[in-house]
């Protein structure tokens, strides 16, 4: 029964009726813990007590513009590929104080910085493409210039459980891009699940501490062939996929190209791709003084490259059209990040399309755009 | 942890000079004990000036970098921050973090002929330059100064440029497209200018600044006249806000204007400039 003592400890077998030992581990070692949940027709990361709460059961549909959850009497609680969230917002707040300014009677002017003081927070169910996204989001918040001391707080308390996708959905395309389904090391403890419960494999030494406590059986051979019939199938099922290579010259090539009008006749500017995108780090920054006029608050909140202000200067909105806009956000996520972060942007999680409400496909865009394109 | 950055600190305005009915400069000095002491910057950086309860706009710092009585912005009142801005009086106080940004390259220009274009009201990034170059005349060489406005009544500074216009080895043209009695100018536009100079352009190091139409048919016509790709500075402009290289508006292709900007060597840019959308 016990978890054996030599360390790093081998992948072991959690049966589905001891995953709350998990959740009690986590919680001994200080941290809060969150995991998936239905809630409003969706799958969502929110407190998770104990293995019940999962969606044990669940399946669901995604396709451009249609995301659906099913009951199917599956004993899995992870056979589904990703809800609207990935970690982002448990990272980069979509809305949070940096600083508050206080007048007092002489006009005098007092700054205070608001960076959060989080509790450690241990994410159950994460998948590989959102680990690939975080890894990128890392790049972008931590290390391109001065560490964002807001993120920074949230990401030091951070423990990853991942979980390997076995059901990609039909907007998923995670293998193109080489970011999935199956996690690798850039987690804390990585689960492969089955129907009687879960592989569970340590990738770092704080998962190693928790995974000693964990009452692991050794995994039969039987589990570990099972296992890696479900991961092949996860990655031949994907019939989706995003071009591959540095894209980056080709759509900049195409830059006058009859397709970004076309695809503007559709799109609606309403940002939800860059929302549910794991990697945009659009932000905006506004101040809210109180009513009384003695204190400010001055926050960022999720923007979005859709939107007219996002490239307004004085009195100029350089990006005036969907066109323009949508060509912003494609050529960056699939262009410009090459240069800033030395990859793609898009980590073929598929949210975009699943969530755009005309269905705008990106693979079908860029092959649009690929295949015609002035280069 | 550090968030000196992205919070303000307090600073008090300790001069103003009304330039023109809509640009006015502020001189400021920090007045908050989480102030760096002295405060340092490169001509051509950029600061956030926070209006309470309002919000924050980039401005470019005109002083002298060791000119430690007061930090002086020149602002025009267009929007909301800068409306208000324009009403702050000495003795106010506003925030003010910086210094962001990469400034001109004053190093590398040293004992090089400098060729000085502006246009329109975007003037204050290069004026900081003349300042510098002015109170360290001997480190440079020939200094030519180029400046075009649509309409004469749009040129601040006009008495600056007439003194600066006779200092040794130092050449003053100007332009406005539209001009009217008392104008001893050119009129016309700013790149008809260059010909109308002793200086020879071809060895000049060049500094832009001002709107990029101007800035783009400046390069056009300077690189006819033989001035080098790699001599060529030019200063941008896009929507700022954190100024730390993470809220995502200054992106100009691949470039973060607050971090790899404001001031770009031509070549680093010259696959976008003029390219609508970026």
């Amino acid at each position: 029964m016990a978890a054996s003592a030599t360390s790093p400890v081998r992948p072991g077998f959690l049966p589905r009726e001891a995953f709350d030992t998990l959740l009690r581990a986590l919680e001994g070692a200080g941290y809060d813990c969150i995991g998936p949940r239905v809630e409003a027709g969706a799958i969502l990361y929110r407190e998770l007590n104990t293995g019940s709460d999962l969606p044990q059961g669940m399946e669901e549909t995604q396709a451009p513009g249609r995301y659906r959850l099913r009951e199917t009497g599956t004993p899995r609680c992870f056979a589904w590929a990703c809800g609207p969230q990935a970690l982002k917002p448990h990272l980069f707040a979509p809305r949070e104080s940096l600083w508050r300014s206080e007048r007092d009677g002489e006009g005098r002017l007092h700054f205070q910085s608001t960076a959060p003081e989080p509790r450690p927070l241990a994410v159950i169910g994460v998948r590989a493409c959102d680990l690939a996204a975080l890894a990128l989001q890392d790049q972008h918040f931590l290390r391109a210039g001065n560490a964002d001391p807001y993120y920074t707080r949230r990401r030091e308390g951070l423990f990853l459980v991942a979980v390997n996708c076995t059901h990609p959905a039909s907007s998923c395309f995670c293998v193109s891009t080489g970011d999935g389904p199956q996690a690798g090391d850039d987690c804390d403890l990585a689960l492969d699940e089955l129907d009687e419960g879960y592989a569970v494999r340590a990738a770092s030494s704080r998962g190693e501490a928790i995974a000693q406590q964990l009452p692991l059986q050794a995994l039969t051979e039987a589990q570990q062939a099972q296992i890696g019939r479900e991961r092949e199938a996860a990655r031949a099922v994907q019939s989706r996929a995003m071009p591959g290579g540095n894209l980056r010259d080709h759509l900049f090539n195409a830059w006058e190209h009859p397709r970004w009008a076309q695809v503007a006749e559709r799109c609606l500017s309403c940002g939800n791709c860059t929302s549910v995108c794991p990697t945009c780090f659009c932000h905006q920054q506004v101040d809210v003084p109180t009513l009384d006029g003695g204190s400010a608050t001055h926050y960022r909140e999720w923007d979005s490259c859709f939107t007219q202000n996002h490239s307004y200067i004085h009195g100029i909105t350089l990006r005036p059209d969907t066109r323009s806009r949508y060509r912003q956000w494609l050529t960056h996520k699939l262009g410009s990040w090459h240069d800033q972060y030395g990859r793609s942007g898009c980590v073929g999680c598929g949210r975009c399309l699943t969530w755009c409400p005309v269905g705008i496909d990106i693979t079908e865009e860029v092959s649009a755009l690929l295949a015609e394109a002035g280069s | 942890m550090n968030t000196s950055l992205q919070v303000p600190w307090q600073a008090e305005v300790v001069s103003r000079v009304q330039e023109t009915p809509s640009v006015f400069t502020l001189g400021l000095k920090l007045d908050d004990p989480a102030a760096p002491a002295p405060y340092r910057f490169a001509p051509g950086q950029f600061n956030m000036l926070y209006l309470y309860g309002v919000g924050e706009v980039p401005i470019s710092v005109v002083s002298d970098p060791e000119h430690d009585d007061e930090i002086q912005h020149t602002v025009r009142a267009v929007g909301r921050v800068t409306h208000g801005l324009a009403a702050l009086r000495p003795g106010d106080r506003l925030g003010l973090r910086g210094p962001f940004g990469r400034g001109w390259p004053l190093e590398a220009a040293a004992g090089q002929d400098l060729l000085l274009v502006t246009g329109g009201l975007g003037c204050a990034p290069v004026v900081s330059v003349i300042n510098y170059v002015m109170q360290r005349r001997e480190r440079f060489g020939r200094l030519a100064i180029v400046q075009g406005v649509k309409h004469m009544d749009d040129l601040i500074w006009r008495e600056r440029y007439e003194a600066w216009a006779g200092r040794p080895d130092t050449e003053v043209q100007l332009a406005a497209d539209v001009a009217g009695s008392g104008w001893n100018w050119h009129v016309g536009l700013v790149t008809d200018l260059f010909d109308r100079l002793s200086l020879p352009v071809e060895q000049a190091v060049v500094m832009l600044c001002g709107p990029e139409p101007m800035m783009i048919a400046a390069v056009r016509r300077l690189l006819e006249l033989g001035v080098e790709a790699e001599s060529i500075w030019l200063s941008m402009e896009r929507n700022m806000q954190c100024a730390v290289g993470l809220c995502g508006h200054c992106q100009y292709g691949k470039d973060f204007l607050c971090r790899q900007g404001p001031v770009f060597n031509y070549p680093d840019i010259s696959d976008r400039l003029g390219v609508k959308g970026f």
